[in-house]
């Protein structure tokens, strides 16, 4: 068990250190360098000298690759081009700010997901079922950027109850943040409450369908304890690899909404550094939300090995 | 003794079709379950015998419900009760042993929290006793060590122990009524056997009723006190489990009964023609007409009722059953095949073959060899004669599709050689080998749901073959699937039919078809009959003699089943763990003196006959690998002679039939001690 755990943080390794790599490449290769695009139209002459002196650019790609990894492997990103601030004091409240706002989303809908999808698999064609699938179905297919401007246009401007957009700094505090939060978070929900709960629902509806559902109501289980015993543990498991997913997906920033709703998380921090060339925060970025998606998913997988005995055991066995 | 406890009074079972129609899938059945007694429910797939069990728990599959009828246990009618009654039933007064235990326990609860449930629902014990009845019952179901079983997950078990588990939990609530839903079909034909006697000797011991459903007349054979027999929905017979089998006055299952290959006799079964027809097809008439060679003009209009037959205490559904009455002596007859007249010459030799699965190591790898101590199969040498069928016996886990499929290719060999034509040597990579070396050996798989391509009518599957190996196409390329289809017996009209259309003995001629179609020199049958009903089964074990001696075929057969082996064959191999224990024509094989593991399989076949009971000489145990040295049957010989079993890999020893057996014990002892 150890050994596999190991064996999968190695890989995770492996895989940001080619992540890093097609990025830095990717940047090398693109026209023009740091100094071209900062200096704009005075990248000339004497000016253009200096800036690649005092960025190091005139060192071999290799040495700077390397200098560059071995930064951020302790931790520092270096510089940011576009406000000459320290890339860390950059990330840092953008962080903070899509940690927030994912986890809002996430503690409302993972939950009501997995509620959604039993019931729906319970009274699978009937009432219930019928309107939740209607919903989610509806709400599934509807791109983010129109169901959140729908959300601006009804909730903020027609009745007036909440701000459109976030105009609060992006170092603001928690609760500063609570309040402007609450239409993105509907946002968000929307789209991936449905996934999930159509994901649960055909999860069960397989599960009811097994032998060893029917052995439990011949062996006289009453109806719910059966579901919670026998149903629910084997048909949730399957889940926890999406529901991983979709937090990778969520801390990642969810760049149409953040954009939509002006809000200050690394999704648009994404769009910003893009649009202005800023190529040591992209590369940061890129850094950042790759270890985002290993580290999540090598958490889901060693949940999936843990609560699977099937798995366990054959673990053990070799 | 005679009183009833369960009663089912004119039960019809449906559902509503895509118009909207009611079509019933069990229809007008009426019958009693008295205490004590042991009823087997027999019929082929689709025939409504699992539909039937479940109703008598109350319980009705989604989509389907209950026409009319009711299901009386204890004169209480269990279609009408709310499922809060019928939870109080179901565990406590009838219990239901599934037919595969392995997907029936819930995989992530542990057995003996399983069991516990079974204990809290319906006793009134408490902590510390509930744990001493879950030893006890486990014990009493003969698992190994109690204690710790209990702490077991379901898939830690070997399928024979997990149908053991099975069936404690079935009596954790000390049932009036136990139903059994095929609950042995897919063990091990021991560990069969095995389960069988537990059964037999658990209904003795608790005076429960037994109501046992299968589809394999032996294994009804051996534990029934009356059997009751099922067609398309309806009771066609039912009486005293002797008289059934004995002397079956309803012509489906007279049919039945000589479609069974049996043991003691060569030559294939006969088979009966049609099949099953499908639920809501018949609209007057007897529902076995079609297949029927008593029906007269009066069948096609009259249904007929069941009558109740005094001298023979028996209920038959026929109009001609009294026919049938002096037929009976010529039960025992089968169809002898032309024997082959195999010029001898060789046509595949397997030389020192060994295989192996484990994991190749990393420089391994690079150096592309297999290094592996211990093969899961190693050893064999086998020459198979042109036009002869040889087939390869043994349990789950003996190696035998393993074998076929590095003849195939598909699976690399470790070591040694396998020839083809000449003592030209095929490559054990897939890749390698010759276009036409691929066409000359063929592969039928065991399950055609699964081998056929759904999306593909017949005559694209027939058609890739041809246009594969012989570039057919156009008028040449119709011209060629339609003879194929006349070979396999089946219509021009099937061409443009979907595998979904088909019924299981159709899908498997046609994948018959597929591989005749290449003109093969060789065919590989894996298991090609176990997926099918016994008289479907024997329709395609006729197909294929057929087949082989029109065109001059070599078959590999492999199967479990040592009856259907004794029908086909002409050469058996015996295989245990990997490793070869017997080889010779078979009807020395199926004689003795024999290798202990081959008198172990003879003695757990079970044939359809009340007389005629098993004979339990090795224990069941599940062998996970081969040993590293010595006999491979080492572990559960009931004839081990000593150390010498255990260090040494006995010798081949020919008997005077011409059959050669692997074992330390001499040969002609072996003989005097099996008499």
């Amino acid at each position: 068990m150890l050994l596999l755990i190991l064996k999968r943080i190695g890989l995770g390794l492996i895989t940001l250190f080619i992540v890093s790599l097609i990025t830095f490449v990717g940047v090398e290769v693109l026209p023009g360098d740091a100094c071209t695009t900062y200096l704009e139209r005075e990248a000339y002459g004497a000016a253009l000298d200096a800036c690649i002196k005092r960025l190091g650019l005139d060192v071999p790609a290799y040495e700077r690759y390397l200098d560059w990894a071995s930064n951020v492997a302790r931790g520092d990103f270096g510089y940011s081009l576009s406000g000459e601030m320290p890339i860390n004091e950059v990330l840092g409240p953008r962080v903070k700010n899509s940690l927030v706002l994912a986890s809002v989303s996430i503690l409302i809908g993972i939950p009501l997901a997995i509620v959604l999808g039993i019931i729906t698999a319970l009274w699978r064609d009937k009432l219930p079922d019928i309107m939740i699938s209607t919903i989610t179905i509806f709400s599934m297919t509807i791109p983010e950027f129109i169901s959140a401007t729908l959300l601006i246009l009804i909730v903020a401007i027609w009745l007036g109850w909440l701000p459109g957009i976030v105009i609060i700094p992006s170092d603001a505090t928690f609760y500063e943040l609570l309040s402007n939060i609450i239409l993105p978070v509907v946002a968000i929900s929307m789209i991936m409450t449905a996934h999930m709960a159509r994901m649960v629902r055909s999860s069960v509806i397989q599960v009811m369908a097994s032998d060893y559902v029917q052995m439990a109501i011949l062996k006289g289980v009453p109806y719910w304890k059966m579901v919670f015993r026998h149903v629910l543990p084997n048909a949730l498991l399957p889940a926890i690899n999406v529901v991983a997913l979709t937090i990778a997906w969520l801390l990642g920033g969810v760049v149409v909404t953040e954009v939509v709703f002006n809000y200050p998380g690394l999704g648009r921090l994404v769009i910003e550094s893009i649009s202005n060339r800023d190529l040591p925060v992209v590369q940061a970025l890129a850094i950042i939300l790759a270890s985002i998606y290993v580290g999540i998913n090598l958490i889901a997988d060693l949940m999936t090995l843990m609560l699977n005995p099937r798995l366990k055991s054959l673990q053990i066995r070799k | 003794m005679n009183k009833i406890i369960e009663s089912i009074k004119n039960l019809s079972i449906g559902f509503n079709s895509q118009k909207g129609k009611k079509i019933s899938i069990l229809r007008n059945v009426s019958t009693n379950i008295k205490k004590g007694e042991t009823v087997g429910i027999v019929g082929e797939s689709g025939s409504g015998k699992s539909t039937l069990a479940l109703a008598m728990m109350g319980y009705i599959k989604q989509g389907l419900f209950p026409l009319k009828g009711e299901c009386l246990f204890k004169s209480e009618d269990l279609l009408k009760m709310s499922s809060r009654q019928l939870e109080k039933i179901r565990g406590r007064k009838i219990a239901m042993i599934p037919q595969n235990a392995g997907q029936a326990l819930t995989p992530n609860l542990k057995i003996g929290y399983q069991i516990d449930e079974a204990l809290r629902l319906h006793t009134d014990l408490n902590k510390t006793e509930r744990d001493k009845k879950i030893s006890e019952l486990l014990n009493k179901v003969r698992l190994p060590s109690p204690e710790t079983m209990a702490f077991r997950y379901p898939h830690e078990l070997s399928g024979g122990q997990q149908q053991r588990v099975a069936v404690a939990m079935a009596l954790a609530g000390k049932p009036d009524l136990l139903l059994l839903d095929e609950p042995t079909t897919g063990l091990d034909v021991t560990t069969q056997a095995h389960v069988l006697e537990l059964l037999r000797f658990i209904a003795k011991d608790t005076g429960t009723s037994m109501i046992y459903v299968s589809h394999d007349l032996g294994a009804i054979a051996q534990v029934s006190d009356r059997i009751v027999v099922m067609y398309a929905g309806e009771i066609v017979l039912e009486g005293p489990a002797r008289k059934i089998l004995k002397e079956p006055i309803h012509p489906y299952t007279y049919g039945l009964l000589k479609s069974i290959p049996k043991l003691s006799l060569a030559g294939l079964p006969a088979s009966m023609p049609g099949s099953q027809p499908q639920p809501g097809s018949i609209s007057e008439g007897c529902s076995f007409y079609d297949r029927c060679n008593l029906a007269t003009d009066h069948c096609k209009k009259n249904s007929p009722d069941l009558e109740y037959i005094k001298e023979l205490d028996t209920n038959v559904r026929c109009f001609n059953h009294k026919e049938l009455i002096n037929q009976n002596n010529n039960l025992q007859t089968s169809i002898t095949k032309k024997s082959n007249n195999s010029e001898a010459i060789e046509v595949l030799k397997l030389k020192d073959v060994s295989i192996s699965y484990a994991k190749q190591k990393f420089f391994d790898q690079l150096l592309n060899k297999i290094s592996d101590q211990n093969p899961t199969v190693k050893d064999i040498n086998i020459d198979i004669k042109k036009g002869e069928t040889i087939a390869l016996v043994g349990e789950s886990g003996s190696g035998k599709s393993t074998i076929l499929k590095s003849i195939a290719g598909l699976l690399k060999t470790k070591d040694g050689q396998i020839k083809f034509e000449n003592d030209r040597i095929l490559s054990s990579d897939l890749k390698m080998r010759n276009p036409n070396d691929l066409r000359a050996i063929q592969l039928i798989f065991q399950n055609p749901d699964e081998s056929l391509n759904p999306n593909h009518t017949v005559e694209q599957i027939l058609s890739q073959p041809l246009k594969l190996y012989f570039n057919l196409s156009g008028e040449e390329l119709k011209k060629n699937i339609i003879d194929l289809l006349k070979k396999v017996r089946l219509g021009e009209f099937y061409m443009s039919r979907y595998p979904r259309q088909l019924s299981g003995g159709e899908k498997q001629r046609v994948a018959v078809a597929r591989a005749f179609a290449a003109k093969p020199d060789i065919i590989l049958c894996d298991e090609v009959t176990s997926a099918l009903d016994v008289s479907v089964q024997a329709a395609v074990l006729n197909l294929l003699q057929q087949l082989k001696e029109d065109l001059g075929t070599t078959y590999v057969f492999v199967s479990h089943d040592l009856a259907v082996v004794r029908a086909i064959s002409d050469r058996v191999a015996v295989l245990y763990q990997g490793r070869l224990c017997e080889i010779g024509p078979s009807q020395n094989v199926y004689k003795f003196p024999s290798h202990p593991y081959t008198e172990v399989l003879l003695g757990a076949v079970l044939e359809p006959d009340p007389d005629i009971k098993p004979k339990l000489v090795a224990e069941d145990i599940v062998e996970e690998k081969p040993p590293e040295k010595g006999c491979s049957f080492q572990g559960r010989c009931p004839r081990k002679i000593g150390d010498i079993c255990n260090t040494e890999v006995p010798p081949w020893q020919i008997g005077e039939n011409g059959n050669a057996i692997r074992c330390h014990i001499n040969i002609d002892e072996l003989a005097n001690s099996q008499q």
